[in-house]
């Protein structure tokens, strides 16, 4: 919407001195017991704390703190304390690359984590590319990507999308699919990618359904019922939903409303995790599913472990966690692991030390970073339950390597990230050369 | 692998179930051991349970599953113990039905996945087939037609013969055809009775059932296609009564968002952008009027939206009133100005909620008489929906009432028609001015009240109803209520016809570019208001 665009751009000035009031609260409260600023190392935390995506970016800007708090308690890194500097990009794309610069230049971060939309994330690509810095991005996207100054800890489409697939088309025997999603770039890019991979696996294109709705859609009827029409050609037919945001609370609300149960036409979704649920009432929900490399309701030592801490640190004892918290947790500690490692947070040592680091996830293994800058994650398939959680009822067997490039679409099959032997993110096996589509 | 084995188990299940239930109960050992399965947390062994229990002909079975359907059934995986929490409370030893004391700190309840709450709806059918309650065995007739194993055929026909409720009968016969549809030695005579009562249903799931056969004999598939074509013919009938409907509840949706609007920008000239925040604000009431009722009176939860509706508007009518006497009446007669000073006040407000409550989602529950839906002739009205539109008609005839007959009603229009007579003629006009700006603001936090019933309640809820808002008032004719609840019911309808042809985001694209091109034709609206106070 232009219109949404102009208003965020006036209004800039007055988020900016609000973004600025929350920062300094927030800094006085996290490093009360940091020293002087010399002998800290700076690490840049760059998530909206305003506008539409504060909703979910809040949480990860809070986990972060949380993160460095306990690496602090136990003695920083390299014999330095670690201080977070926090800046709000307030939902802005353009926001985003002029605070990613003044957090590098000026406040001079050794890293930075940050970034929920794709379009953030290619908004400050540039920046990172020319300051040369790290990235660490925690949310799972739609591929297509590989830079050396990003590190993806979110998951891949071969991390998310395609197993849940292959779990309703194995387990729950769908023959007829809806992919229903927002009208954006990971929408759209992961519903081509299920397309080709559904199509390979031999589904009628009359049995697949494609339909896209607006960012914070609220009237869902004419689009649930279509749903309920399509399903019922006498085949088992399921959802994916890769709905953004705000727009599926009332989503949810009409499929409950109009009686749409799991047990007849299930919806696994890609974007709605315990945060999402927490907004709403689920036990109509009940059997609905997710897809993600976590879920808050895996019981592991480590995991819970994590919930109690977090709950203690936000002071919240009801506050949950969530998938792209657990991929920060990775990230974060993947980083102190690099810095380590080589001694330094000079940014080329640590880029080149983060492949083949490996640290814990919360869920029972050990993941490790690839030379494609993504991670080794495990999947989940969880059902919803009917207090806001979700009970597993799939896993991967083991981990899942995340792929940059997806196998199912032509322009992407034969390339590959590499930026350990080949120092290239789109390296194309069948030429033998570095570049292609997507440089 | 035990996906494959289910299909063949449930059907194993439901015929032992008739032989058993007709001759002996089944060992009691037996039953023991199947419900001791329940305790192994494997979805495998918890089906293998359900089918023991189901056909064991005990009496403890119907309230075994009964349980496991709604979360109440626990097992203890250590000592596998199994425990029924019954619905007044009680605790009971599912495998003896002796009372327990307390369920054992480490029991959990029995989980369930979408294929075993299918496999427990079809056997808790089978149970209730006989049950002494006609809505009961209606849902029981129910998962036997979604399910139609040829198994259940027997039991179906003996529940047919001694059924004397007419609606039940009914819905036996359709359960009844749906089996023998399906069954694969039925001749063709049964088969094209069984596709004519399936005609005669004429409804969607009908609609599934016949377009899932195959490889029939050419009579029957014939008769097949010609009640698919019957049923779909009615359905596209069906399909536009359930257009008009849903543009009619997204009318009222845009007519409730935009009514406050109407007030402070269509009859005062405001052009304020932060009448979404006062709807935000009426949504936030609701929730702290929830909250409030959950910790301290539960009991009333069902009518904590009725308090909420006049809290709201005082809230809301309250922050409309301060926001004019502080700021708006120093710009009035400097629209551009007034612009950008409202537009800043809905970033502080929306800055303010979230600070105050947290940026993330709150929850406002839906009382008991607002959720669900009903069945009328093909389509279906969800209560809320229908609610909502009742709501926004009864709030639209009170507001037109109290405008045309009170005294603060016949001052607003004096002072927005000619304020300086309306001055030599005694009226306060800068109260006026407050109390008209408060009216709008606090209709518009009625607004939220409903709104939250179907929408996010996050800082963010104002800003996705503030552009349509305007485009219903400007559409509808400035300063005319009525323009606005024909605008409003215009662009619901025509948004809701195009949605399933044009798809949401080029209708939506449509819907604009034709607003743009009537405003071009028309300038001043559908309805627009004709004399002096025009040029004013």
């Amino acid at each position: 919407m232009p219109m949404h665009l102009t208003r965020d751009r006036a209004g800039l000035s007055r988020r900016r001195w609000l973004a600025a009031t929350a920062g300094l609260v927030l800094g006085l409260t996290a490093f009360s017991n940091a020293k002087a600023a010399d002998d800290t190392i700076k690490v840049g935390v760059l998530h909206s704390l305003s506008g539409t995506m504060a909703i979910s970016e809040t949480t990860l800007k809070d986990t972060i703190l949380f993160l460095i708090d306990e690496q602090n308690k136990k003695g920083g890194v390299l014999g330095k304390k670690l201080e977070a500097v926090v800046v709000d990009p307030a939902s802005n794309w353009p926001l985003f690359a002029e605070k990613a610069r003044e957090l590098i230049t000026k406040d001079k971060v050794a890293v930075v984590f940050g970034c929920w939309t794709s379009v953030s994330r290619k908004s400050v690509l540039p920046v990172f590319k020319e300051l040369n810095s790290i990235l660490f991005y925690p949310v799972q996207y739609e591929g297509e990507e590989s830079e050396r100054n990003v590190f993806y800890t979110g998951a891949a489409p071969n991390q998310q999308a395609i197993p849940a697939v292959d779990y309703l088309m194995k387990d729950e025997k769908v023959k007829r699919w809806v992919l229903e999603g927002t009208d954006y770039v990971y929408p759209r890019t992961t519903n081509k990618i299920l397309e080709a991979y559904l199509k390979s696996k031999g589904v009628a294109p009359d049995d697949i359904m494609i339909n896209y709705t607006p960012f914070g859609f609220s009237d869902w009827q004419t689009e649930v019922s279509r749903i309920k029409t399509f399903g019922s050609a006498g085949k088992k037919t399921a959802v994916v939903s890769t709905i953004n945001g705000d727009a599926n609370v009332p989503f949810y609300k009409e499929l409950g409303n109009q009686g749409i149960k799991a047990t007849d036409i299930p919806v696994v979704a890609f974007s709605v995790g315990e945060e999402e649920l927490a907004g709403i009432d689920t036990k109509p929900l009940v059997g609905h599913l997710a897809a993600w490399n976590y879920f808050e309701s895996i019981k592991t030592p480590a995991n819970e472990k994590f919930i109690k801490e977090w709950q203690a640190y936000t002071k919240n004892p009801k506050r949950v966690t969530n998938d792209p918290m657990e991929a920060h947790y990775i990230g974060f500690n993947m980083w102190v692991k690099a810095v380590e490692k080589v001694k330094s947070t000079d940014p080329d040592k640590v880029i080149d030390a983060l492949p083949g680091i490996e640290a814990p996830n919360l869920t029972g293994g050990v993941s490790k970073m690839l030379p494609n800058h993504h991670i080794t994650k495990p999947v989940f398939i969880g059902e919803i339950k009917g207090n806001g959680q979700f009970d597993v009822v799939w896993k991967t067997p083991g981990l899942v390597a995340g792929d940059a490039w997806s196998k199912e679409l032509e322009g992407s099959k034969d390339l590959i990230g590499d930026w350990v032997g080949k120092k290239c993110g789109n390296y194309n096996t069948k030429t033998n050369k570095c570049g292609g589509q997507g440089s | 692998m035990v996906a494959q084995v289910s299909g063949r188990f449930r059907a194993l299940v439901l015929s032992a179930f008739l032989v058993v239930s007709l001759s002996l109960p089944a060992l009691a050992g037996d039953f023991e051991d199947g419900v001791a399965k329940f305790a192994n947390d494997e979805f495998s062994d918890t089906e293998e349970a359900i089918g023991i229990v189901a056909t064991s002909g005990n009496p403890l079975a119907f309230p075994i599953i009964s349980a496991l359907q709604d979360g109440r059934l626990s097992a203890d995986p250590d000592i596998k113990k199994v425990y029924i929490t019954r619905e007044d409370g009680k605790i009971i030893d599912a495998a003896t039905g002796g009372v327990v004391d307390k369920l054992p700190d480490n029991a959990a309840a029995v989980r369930l996945n979408n294929r075993l709450r299918r496999t427990v709806a079809a056997a808790l059918g089978s149970l209730t087939l006989t049950s002494p309650d006609p809505a009961k065995r209606i849902a029981a007739a129910q998962s036997v037609f979604k399910s139609h194993e040829e198994n259940a055929l027997p039991a179906i026909n003996s529940a047919l013969a001694n059924e004397t409720n007419r609606a039940v009968r009914s819905a036996f016969a359709e359960a009844r055809a749906a089996v023998v549809l399906y069954k694969s030695d039925t001749s063709d005579a049964e088969k094209l009775d069984a596709i004519a009562t399936l005609r005669a249903r004429g409804d969607q799931e009908a609609l599934a059932l016949l377009t899932g056969l195959s490889d029939q004999p050419p009579l029957v598939a014939r008769a097949a296609a010609s009640a698919i074509s019957s049923i779909q013919g009615t359905l596209a009938i069906w399909s536009a009564v359930q257009n008009a409907w849903y543009g009619l509840s997204l009318g009222s949706v845009l007519l409730l968002a935009a009514i406050g609007l109407a007030i402070t920008f269509g009859v005062m000239g405001v052009i304020n952008m932060a009448h979404g925040e006062m709807v935000m604000l009426g949504a936030y009431t609701t929730f702290v009027v929830q909250e409030i009722i959950r910790t301290s009176y539960p009991g009333l939860f069902d009518y904590s939206l009725l308090m909420a509706v006049p809290l709201a508007f005082i809230v809301a009518g309250a922050v409309g009133v301060l926001i004019e006497r502080t700021i708006i009446r120093f710009l009035y007669g400097r629209p551009l100005e007034t612009l950008l000073a409202t537009w800043g006040l809905s970033l502080v407000l929306q800055q303010a909620v979230r600070t105050a409550f947290g940026p993330t989602n709150r929850e406002v529950g839906n009382p008991t008489w607002m959720s669900g839906a009903f069945e009328l002739g093909q389509i279906t009205i969800t209560y809320n929906r229908l609610w909502i539109l009742c709501f926004t008609m009864a709030v639209f005839a009170i507001l037109l009432a109290m405008l045309r007959y009170t005294a603060l009603g016949l001052e607003m229009r004096a002072v927005t028609q000619n304020r300086r007579m309306a001055a030599s003629m005694g009226i306060a006009t800068s109260r006026v001015d407050a109390l008209t700006f408060g009216l709008g603001s606090g209709i518009a936090g009625i607004a939220g009240v409903a709104l939250s019933q179907i929408d996010n309640v996050s800082p963010n809820l104002g800003q996705s109803y503030i552009i349509d808002s305007f485009m219903v008032v400007v559409f509808g004719g400035v300063g005319n209520l009525w323009g606005t609840l024909v605008g409003a019911f215009t662009l619901g309808i025509a948004n809701k016809f195009l949605e399933p042809v044009a798809g949401a985001v080029l209708g939506k694209i449509a819907i604009l570019v034709l607003i743009i091109l009537f405003i071009q034709k028309r300038p001043r609206g559908l309805f627009a208001l004709k004399g002096r106070a025009v040029e004013a």
